[in-house]
């Protein structure tokens, strides 16, 4: 459907902005688990062929006139695999943010700029 | 005030590299030639009932096993920086936090103090033994601590029955590997003490990510290519013994993904 | 507009507005659980696009495993002496 791609791409820019903006790590870690729930919606809703049915072959659908009657069945499974995938990267990402508080005691990103020059040892 | 205009200026050109895509998108109206074509012969060549396991399984399976192992580096990154440290790193880590956040209540469980554990367990108010309470932090909730003993097997064994099923109803590995981590993620909220053995679950994980790759090289020899599910018997189709080795694959394409997120969460909890 | 299309639309304007909630909330607890509903919510979508595989993926994933992470994460940040709030 046309109205959920388009809930997509705005869920994903959401996520693109609040990533840009925030500055505390967990709350762009947020931004990015939208901007991933974002694009699966994208790929799925493209997948979508209107008044057809879920891909399963039973007494409701036979294996013959299958062609005519189910969604397509590739976006799901491609969206299988990358829904687990955010997943496992965001709990590195969250694993990394722990790391990075344990050596500084700061969530804000501010807190973590590389030293200048001037403020280097000398 | 630069970067916020920049910060503009990239939302704004985002905008305007996704607005020809959803212009001019028109909604399909039949099958793309090759979702066709996987929907066509899936029945003769495979004969599993639910089609996106066929593909997940068998038409895309490289991919699968691609996201096997992009999990499995996860979860081993996750582990390892994570790990806990030699127990005198952690004492005196101990020590500096408690000096450091002295208004804080922070409830340590290590702590060898078995009076700010005792007054922590009257505060929740759980009605469990006063007798563990002096060692181990009381159980959070009597109701979640005893529902858990009930519900944690079923749901394990529902987990076990989404990926026996997964060729022919909703269903698969992945479903049944999330069910799965989630009943351990309800153990874990049941008991906050309770350390799951981490040995079990990298032997679960490694067998299983190994027998994986075995029916795939049995494929290889045994029939048409790598990751080819035909040298098992076909059956009628949907049954549970049916469509070749698919139901096998995706049972240990779900143990695995079962145990490494479970492996996940225990890394972060403590 | 069908009569299963209609409803996309309050259910799009509930998951921009969690998400701009999510971003925007000064307590961190509270906007982990607000984008576990919008995970929750993204798991009906999925039901009205006859995907029922990845609405039970998503379900599980985005609404349970993704909150409990994200909590634990901050458990091990108070632990480490943090405050939760921004």
């Amino acid at each position: 459907m046309l109205m959920v791609t388009i809930l997509g791409f705005i869920l994903l820019g959401i996520g693109l902005w609040g990533m840009l903006t925030r500055r505390n790590i967990i709350k762009i870690i947020i931004g990015f688990s939208i901007m991933d729930t974002g694009v699966h919606l994208i790929i799925v809703s493209i997948g979508y062929l209107a008044g057809r049915t879920a891909p399963i072959l039973d007494s409701a659908v036979s294996p013959a006139q299958a062609v005519q009657k189910v969604v397509d069945p590739i976006p799901s499974a491609l969206v299988l695999t990358a829904i687990v995938i955010g997943l496992a990267v965001t709990a590195l990402m969250l694993s990394y943010a722990v790391q990075m508080h344990k050596t500084r005691g700061s969530l804000q990103i501010d807190d973590y700029r590389a030293p200048t020059k001037k403020q280097g040892a000398a | 005030m630069i970067k916020r205009l920049f910060i503009f200026a990239a939302i704004i050109l985002f905008g305007l590299m996704v607005l020809p895509l959803v212009t001019r998108i028109a909604p399909f109206t039949e099958l793309t030639p090759l979702a066709a074509k996987y929907v066509g012969a899936e029945a003769h060549e495979l004969g599993a009932a639910n089609l996106v396991t066929a593909v997940v399984v068998t038409y895309r399976g490289l991919d699968t096993l691609g996201e096997v192992t992009v999990l499995f580096a996860a979860t081993a990154g996750v582990g390892f920086l994570l790990r806990s440290r030699t127990k005198k790193d952690s004492s005196i880590a101990d020590a500096e936090t408690q000096a450091v956040e002295a208004g804080v209540q922070a409830a340590d469980p290590e702590s060898a103090v078995p009076v700010e554990v005792e007054v922590e367990a009257d505060r929740r108010g759980s009605g469990a033994s006063g007798a563990a309470a002096t060692r181990r932090p009381a159980p959070l909730s009597e109701l979640l601590s005893s529902a858990s003993v009930v519900l944690f097997p079923l749901v394990l064994m529902f987990g076990a029955y989404i990926f026996i099923h997964g060729h022919l109803t909703p269903g698969g590995g992945f479903q049944g590997g999330v069910v799965i981590a989630s009943g351990f993620a309800l153990l874990m909220a049941a008991d906050a003490s309770r350390t799951l053995n981490h040995g079990v679950l990298l032997l679960v994980e490694s067998l299983s990510g190994a027998a994986y790759v075995v029916l795939g090289l049995l494929g290889l020899v045994l029939a048409a290519g790598f990751l080819d599910t035909t040298f098992l018997p076909f059956g009628k189709l949907g049954q549970v013994f049916s469509a070749g080795a698919i139901p096998v694959i995706y049972s240990f394409v779900g143990l695995k993904v079962g145990s490494e997120l479970t492996n996940i969460l225990e890394s972060l909890r403590k | 507009m069908s009569s299963i299309e209609i409803f996309i639309i309050p259910i799009g304007l509930f998951m921009i507005a969690g998400a701009l909630i999510a971003l925007y909330q000064k307590s961190l607890v509270a906007a982990i659980i607000v984008s576990g509903v919008v995970s929750l919510v993204a798991s009906v979508i999925y039901v009205m696009l006859a995907a029922p595989d990845v609405a039970m993926t998503e379900a599980a994933i985005g609404s349970a495993l993704t909150t409990v992470v994200f909590l634990y994460a901050l458990g091990r940040i108070r632990k480490q002496g943090g405050s939760e709030n921004d």
